[in-house]
């Protein structure tokens, strides 16, 4: 367990164990629903709450890390908390993963500024244990760079979605990657993220305490707005397009294509019987190997496991995505055509 | 394949594996691996535990099976289900096939067999005498092949080494028995990466997905000293060398390149996978439960060995990686392209009666080419 000092409690509060620090501070939940003082508190959590399912990241009251009392700094450790509370309390899980997410952008902000501090090695030193300890990222300081190993970063960046995170795109040399602090840190968000999601998931739900009820009414009404229906037009993708043109000219596709489109298909309910007449082109067909392939792929024959449809990034790979811009969106081609209902 | 060609094909496999067991071993970790093997027409058999070298001989010998896999993962319980199997770790490996490498000169050795009527043609994509388009391709690779092929091994050794940190000496190089090489990769830091992260080592391999701000193009105002310089490590050095040829030539290039705009510049980066990244099989480096082609064993589609590459340069596979005897064979051999076995030319044949060693048969034989008279 690393030992925080009380502003390093105020960046990072999610390594805190709550209902520690506030006896500690000698201070108990129903005290917090009474007393005048202690409501203010209670106010910015349930204003932390709200900044963030907003998408926005909450204003903290500290300045570069550091605050000039120690009471603002209390407060900042308090909001967090007592907002873990709120969020408990409304049970609502749209609510704690946007929430988590921009607490995880505002620690990412501090560690970056910690990791490239030049005069203070301390906090270089800790912004280190806490990649280290949390996600198992050994890093080292290189020149100007932080390098991290191939597979460690690996582990991480298969999670983006964007290009510029791909291997291919960062600098790589003689094992590892070349990272600068901004991009170490930009590295672990979601990891960050679930990782704050999950203490709040594990945390217990203490019951209604009296002065709470407002702010916790108030956040169940606002995580309405986050219920959404979608809707599908049924349009096949062009990756599923293509690999059945390729089955009705007669030409072979390759078993990744094979395992696309089926896998694709009994997902869109389609029955083993129904897609098996789509293979009988294919150079090799053989209607027996077919059905037992294709309910080995529905799970209703072998060991019972239903494989689902690969993700672009693994049909690009494959060589199998031919994508429209109606692509840019979608990450597997089973979200293809669906459209947000509100 | 009818059951005279299997007799045939099984006698002469049995007569190798009983003359070379020197050549065939368990891998490192026996235990810890899945063995499969498939027998003439027939399914494939997986989930096999092995203990040693001697239960590896004595599986040949029962069964004597076309073709020999073992798994580059490890697991504890390799002879149960997939689900059971518990996943531990898994070697990197890489297949390199020169029928991937879409040469020019393979339209002069693939033969096209039609699956209706069996009619056997130069490359066509309807049957000339049934025009049915369900057709099979075989292929009798040439030298052409076999050095394109070594060329792209050459370039992931590089890439490995340079870029990902391996030691040389884990890096294994065979002769896959057929038409390329099987790299293996042990000890390296990627033992315990899954399979989306091996995805991403292909595409980096490969040169694929590369964005033009990687190599100092930007869509507004590109700035000339972001571009890559010849000393640069990695893909950089190598784009460099690769497009602008010379030092010399840098400054133009550089100009030529932002003259020409940020669209061209990434399709320029698309061109440039095909020449210099390393052209191998994705699915076999992404698959971690896959079962590969045991060294030492035969290859049932040309009866050569997979072979270990002492030195890749001087490997000559059709005289290092042929092992069955030389006993001469009379077979009925429609095979219209010439293919060279132990430096010894045969074919073309067209439809006719021969008498071959049995290498040579069982060469045309595997490739469905010849039946024994």
């Amino acid at each position: 367990m690393i030992t925080l000092g009380k502003d390093e409690i105020a960046k990072y509060p999610f390594l805190a164990d709550a209902g520690q620090y506030l006896k500690d501070k000698g201070f108990t939940l129903q005290q917090f629903g009474k007393d005048p003082d202690l409501k203010l508190s209670v106010e910015k959590a349930l204003n932390r709450v709200q900044v963030s399912a907003d998408g926005k990241i909450y204003k903290s009251d500290l300045i570069d890390g550091e605050a000039s009392k120690d009471y603002v700094l209390e407060r900042e450790v308090f909001s967090f908390l007592l907002a873990i509370v709120l969020l408990k309390l409304t049970g609502m899980s749209t609510l704690i993963k946007r929430f988590s997410l921009a607490e995880a952008r505002r620690a990412e902000k501090y560690l970056e500024r910690d990791l490239a501090n030049i005069t203070d090695e301390s906090k270089k030193e800790l912004a280190v244990r806490i990649i280290d300890d949390l996600f198992s990222i050994q890093i080292k300081k290189l020149d100007d760079y932080f390098i991290i190993p191939i597979s460690n970063y690996l582990t991480h960046s298969i999670n983006f979605h964007e290009r510029e995170w791909k291997l291919i795109n960062r600098h790589v040399e003689n094992g590892f990657v070349f990272l600068t602090p901004h991009e170490t840190v930009r590295l672990i968000r979601k990891e960050l993220g679930n990782y704050i999601n999950s203490k709040i998931i594990n945390a217990k739900t203490p019951s209604m305490i009296p002065g709470f009820e407002e702010p916790v009414a108030k956040l169940v009404s606002l995580s309405k707005k986050f219920v959404t229906h979608s809707v599908t037009t049924g349009e096949y993708p062009p990756c599923i397009k293509h690999a059945i043109e390729i089955l009705e000219k007669g030409e072979n596709l390759p078993h990744s294509g094979r395992f696309m489109l089926a896998t694709f298909l009994l997902s869109r309910n389609q029955t083993v019987q129904q897609i098996a007449p789509l293979f009988k082109n294919a150079p090799d067909y053989n209607e027996k190997v077919t059905l037992y392939q294709l309910n080995h792929l529905a799970g209703t024959s072998g060991s019972g496991t239903q494989y689902s449809c690969p993700s672009c990034e693994k049909l690009k790979t494959q060589n199998l995505c031919f994508p429209v811009p109606e692509c840019n969106t979608i990450f597997n081609p089973l979200q293809f055509g669906k459209k947000e209902r509100k | 394949m009818n059951e005279k060609e299997i007799k045939f094909l099984e006698e002469s496999f049995k007569k190798y594996y009983f003359d070379h067991f020197d050549l065939i071993h368990v891998p490192e970790r026996t235990s810890e691996r899945e063995f499969g093997y498939q027998k003439f027409n027939s399914g494939m058999a997986r989930h096999i535990s092995l203990k040693d070298d001697k239960e590896l001989h004595l599986l040949l010998m029962q069964n004597i099976p076309s073709d020999v896999y073992c798994s580059n993962a490890y697991y504890s319980f390799p002879n149960l289900s997939m689900k059971e199997k518990d996943w531990k770790e898994a070697d990197l490996i890489f297949d390199i096939d020169a029928k991937d490498l879409h040469l020019d000169c393979r339209k002069n050795h693939c033969i096209t067999k039609c699956n209706e009527c069996s009619q056997i043609s130069k490359v066509t994509d309807v049957c000339q005498k049934c025009k049915s388009t369900k057709l099979e391709t075989k292929s009798l690779p040439c030298n052409n092949c076999i050095e394109a092929s070594k060329n792209e091994v050459i370039k992931l050794q590089n890439i490995l080494v340079e870029d990902l940190g391996i030691e040389k000496n884990n890096i294994h190089v065979y002769f896959s028995g057929n038409e390329g090489f099987h790299v293996y990769v042990y000890n390296s830091q990627f033992q315990e990466v899954g399979s989306r992260e091996r995805s991403e080592l292909v595409d980096y391999i490969m040169f694929k997905g590369a964005i033009p701000e990687t190599f100092g193009m930007k869509k507004i105002k590109p700035n000339r000293a972001s571009f890559p310089n010849f000393e640069d490590k990695g893909w950089k050095g190598r784009f460099a060398k690769e497009i602008f040829g010379s030092k010399s030539k840098r400054s133009k290039v550089i100009s030529e390149l932002i003259s020409v705009g940020y669209s061209n510049f990434q399709k320029n980066l698309e061109t440039l996978s095909g020449k210099i990244g390393a052209q191998i099989d994705p699915n076999v480096t992404m698959d971690i439960h896959r079962i590969f082609r045991l060294p030492g064993s035969l290859n049932s589609k040309s009866g050569l060995t997979k072979i270990f590459c002492k030195d890749l340069k001087t490997f000559d596979p059709y005289s290092d990686s042929s092992f069955l005897d030389e006993n001469s064979v009379e077979i009925k051999a429609n095979c219209p392209v010439e293919f060279k076995l132990r430096k010894k030319k045969f074919g073309p044949f067209y439809d006719e009666q021969i008498t071959v060693p049995t290498y040579a048969a069982a060469y045309m034989i595997c490739k469905n080419l010849a039946t024994i008279y």
